[in-house]
């Protein structure tokens, strides 16, 4: 083959840089771990479910163990009995991920202010989303979901996120 | 209406419940729970009562007997009635009350580092405790190897953790499961993975504001909790809705049933694989709230109902949207029940799988689809006609032994008797207010706020009083998607209640799980947990 022949490759080679290829890739391909305890993870199912459909959003390879996935979506209300399940949880999932909260509950503790009550995910763990509705309808989810797609593009694709996080039970 | 209940001392209450158990046929035991009378305007001189709900077996009598108590101990009822076990450790958790002779007295909704006991009126509401550490449950399970005479070395066991982050454990439901191959000898659960504290929730809130605690209950049928809660506190008042609003809640709540058995249904079925079926079950429900938040504003959560009736009439045009959604929830009922009904697969699954003998489900306190599937014919629109249950034309679905095939299939049924309530409630709904008319229950209009000295003056009352209900005690029950749905309620007179507990079916439900999935495989097991629909909202509350 003549290699001199470059105007050849022009057509046939696409330069780019890796951080924009695996971009592409991830985009379409989030696999989410659903840590699904209450009403709201009855909504997620109707997410699932094929009016809303969600696999038109590249995100439907819904995974049941946290190895294999690499965004969390918590949807419901997560007590202090919960809080050290999620925690090992979200060890659990490889670099790099990415958390929804959905709903009231899981983001703020919702309007159970009360002795039993994680007032929020994040005092466990770091969130990148938070979806606000008791429960947040369907049509929510899906865009919190785009919404971590956009998040995804600016990122340092192989760095380790949220290294300074401190969660409550990270010191124990 | 306030219910009536005996008084009895400490020492003569086990004799008394045996004999009402064995001479008299009280083979029910609905519920038990305390009060704590700290916080009593004229406290007694006793700080805890107890308070025990029982049936007759012919579902026709109720007696509740209290007992005022000198020590914080009570002998335990455990060995009269299976359902007393979890029963006893939850009043123990929650107000640290020793059931003397239990053979487990531990924690079973706070988490084992928690300390204190949270339903104590001294105990502060928001004050909240981290749990750093998940139990091991072996405490539960090695008394029970010991009892099968099992050796975990000698006989090979394993012991594997099915939960409480499991995609058919339902989220929140924990169990242990010691396997000799693929067969499970001996399991324990743990519960209170959403333990939301609805119980201490409701002593600060005002009884209209509790309305959408109560959605979240049993969160696939919210209105039905809503109605069932509402119901209740209307009782107590001595009130009841004019006819209209009867036939609404009756629509309604046979509406969620529905909802509730396609989502029991569908998640069932994906669990064993037939995944087509979740589909055509999932699509009508989607139908059904569509029509639910036009009516409410909401999907899932409506919050529709007030005490002395619900927030507005129907809207222009809802017959027709009703009659849809019927129309597509029948089609995929039929066409669900097409794939299903024939098939070897699910029939071979299903069958015989973890049967419940009609006097074990009443021993652990079955109620519901459940309890029917047993062969027992109780269900409250029967047997407690309320709501002019009795004049609809509808069957009681019955099963006859109890197996996971049994569960599943009456429910299949029920779901074609309440769209039958359905059809006549929309043909007869009388005309008329949906509401009471009385001022001190009831908000006034908008217009009446904003227009006149009075209607402001009432709304004020209402927001900042809330509905006052007569001092008393009362236990109301309801015919829910799940089961009874009962809330005993203690009033001093003001608008917030002094206790509310709630007699939550899944809660007696998953508390013989355990003993269903014995001798059965990991596989059957998941079946079996989708088959008794436990609502980990309702269960864990
Ligand atoms: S945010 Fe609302 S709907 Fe969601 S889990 Fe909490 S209470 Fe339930």
């Amino acid at each position: 083959m003549d290699v001199s022949n470059t105007h050849l490759l022009d057509e046939a080679v696409v330069t780019t840089t890796i951080d924009a290829v695996v971009d592409w890739g991830r985009e379409a391909s989030l696999w989410p771990f659903v840590f699904g305890t209450a009403c709201c993870a009855i909504e997620f199912m109707s997410t699932a479910a094929s009016r809303y459909d969600i696999s038109r959003f590249g995100a439907e390879v819904l995974r049941f163990s946290p190895r294999h996935a690499d965004l969390l979506i918590v949807a419901g209300t997560v007590s202090y009995k919960q809080a050290p399940i999620l925690k090992q949880i979200y060890d659990q999932m490889p670099e790099p991920k990415w958390v929804i909260a959905v709903g009231a509950c899981a983001s703020t503790g919702g309007f159970y202010d009360n002795y039993t009550t994680l007032q929020g995910i994040d005092e466990i763990i770091p969130v990148d989303i938070y979806v606000a509705g008791c429960p947040p309808r369907p049509e929510a989810i899906l865009d919190s979901v785009m919404d971590i797609q956009k998040q995804l593009k600016h990122e340092e694709k192989f760095a380790v996120r949220n290294t300074d996080f401190k969660g409550k039970l990270d010191d124990i | 209406m306030i219910s009536n209940i005996i008084t009895l001392q400490a020492s003569q209450l086990f004799e008394t419940i045996k004999h009402d158990k064995e001479e008299l046929g009280f083979t029910f035991l609905l519920d038990i729970t305390a009060t704590d009378n700290l916080a009593k305007t004229h406290p007694s001189s006793n700080r805890f009562e107890l308070i025990y709900i029982l049936r007759h077996r012919e579902f026709l009598e109720t007696h509740i007997y209290k007992v005022f108590l000198e020590e914080e101990e009570i002998q335990s009822i455990s060995s009269l009635y299976e359902s007393a076990d979890w029963a006893e450790r939850e009043v123990y958790d929650q107000y640290g009350i020793n059931f003397l002779g239990h053979s487990m007295l531990k924690r079973l909704l706070n988490h084992n580092e928690f300390d204190g006991h949270p339903l104590r009126k001294d105990y502060e509401i928001t004050q909240g405790q981290l749990c750093t550490t998940s139990q091991d449950l072996m405490d539960e399970m090695r008394p029970l190897l010991k009892e099968k005479k099992l050796d975990m070395n000698k006989d090979d066991l394993m012991v594997i953790n099915l939960g409480p982050s499991h995609p058919a454990s339902h989220g929140t439901i924990r169990t242990l499961a010691a396997l000799d191959g693929e067969k499970i000898v001996a399991a324990a659960c743990e519960i209170g993975y959403l333990h939301r504290g609805f119980e201490k929730s409701c002593e600060n809130h005002n009884y209209n504001q509790i309305i959408p605690y109560t959605d979240r209950l049993n969160y696939c049928s919210a209105l039905m909790n809503n109605i069932a809660f509402a119901k209740t506190v209307e009782d107590m008042l001595d009130i009841t809705l004019p006819d209209r609003g009867i036939f609404i809640r009756v629509m309604l709540s046979e509406l969620s049933r529905i909802i509730d058995h396609l989502v029991c249904l569908s998640a069932g079925l994906l669990d064993m694989g037939a995944q087509t079926n979740y589909w055509y079950l999932f699509n009508p429900r989607n139908d059904a709230y569509d029509f639910l938040s036009k009516l409410t504003g909401a999907r899932l959560t409506n919050s529709f109902m007030r005490i002395g009736g619900m927030t507005h009439d129907l809207y222009d045009g809802w017959q027709s949207d009703l009659e849809d959604v019927l129309t597509k929830i029948d089609f995929g009922v039929t066409e669900s029940l097409k794939m299903i009904q024939t098939n070897r697969i699910y029939n071979d699954r299903l069958t015989d799988i973890s049967p419940v003998s009609a006097e074990s489900a009443m021993s652990y306190g079955f109620t519901g689809p459940n309890l029917r599937a047993s062969g027992v014919p109780y269900d409250l629109r029967f047997t407690e006609p309320h709501y002019f249950y009795d004049t609809f034309d509808f069957n009681m679905v019955v099963g006859s032994v109890g197996d996971t095939y049994d569960r599943m299939m009456v429910r299949f049924d029920e779901i074609n008797e309440s769209m039958k309530i359905i059809k006549q409630a929309i043909s007869r709904l009388p005309g008329g207010d949906v509401n009471v008319s009385d001022k001190s229950i009831i908000m006034p209009s908008k217009s009446c706020v904003y227009g006149g000295i009075e209607g402001m003056m009432n709304q004020f009352k209402l927001v900042v009083d809330g509905v006052k209900v007569p001092k008393g005690e009362h236990y109301g029950a309801f015919e829910a998607a799940n089961g009874e749905l009962g809330f005993y309620i203690v009033s001093d007179g003001s608008g917030t209640p002094y206790k509310v507990k709630v007699r939550a079916p899944s809660f007696y439900h998953i508390a013989a799980y355990p003993q269903l999935i014995e001798n059965y495989q990991v596989a059957d097991a998941i079946l079996t947990l989708g088959s008794l629909n436990i609502i980990a909202g309702e269960m864990d509350r």
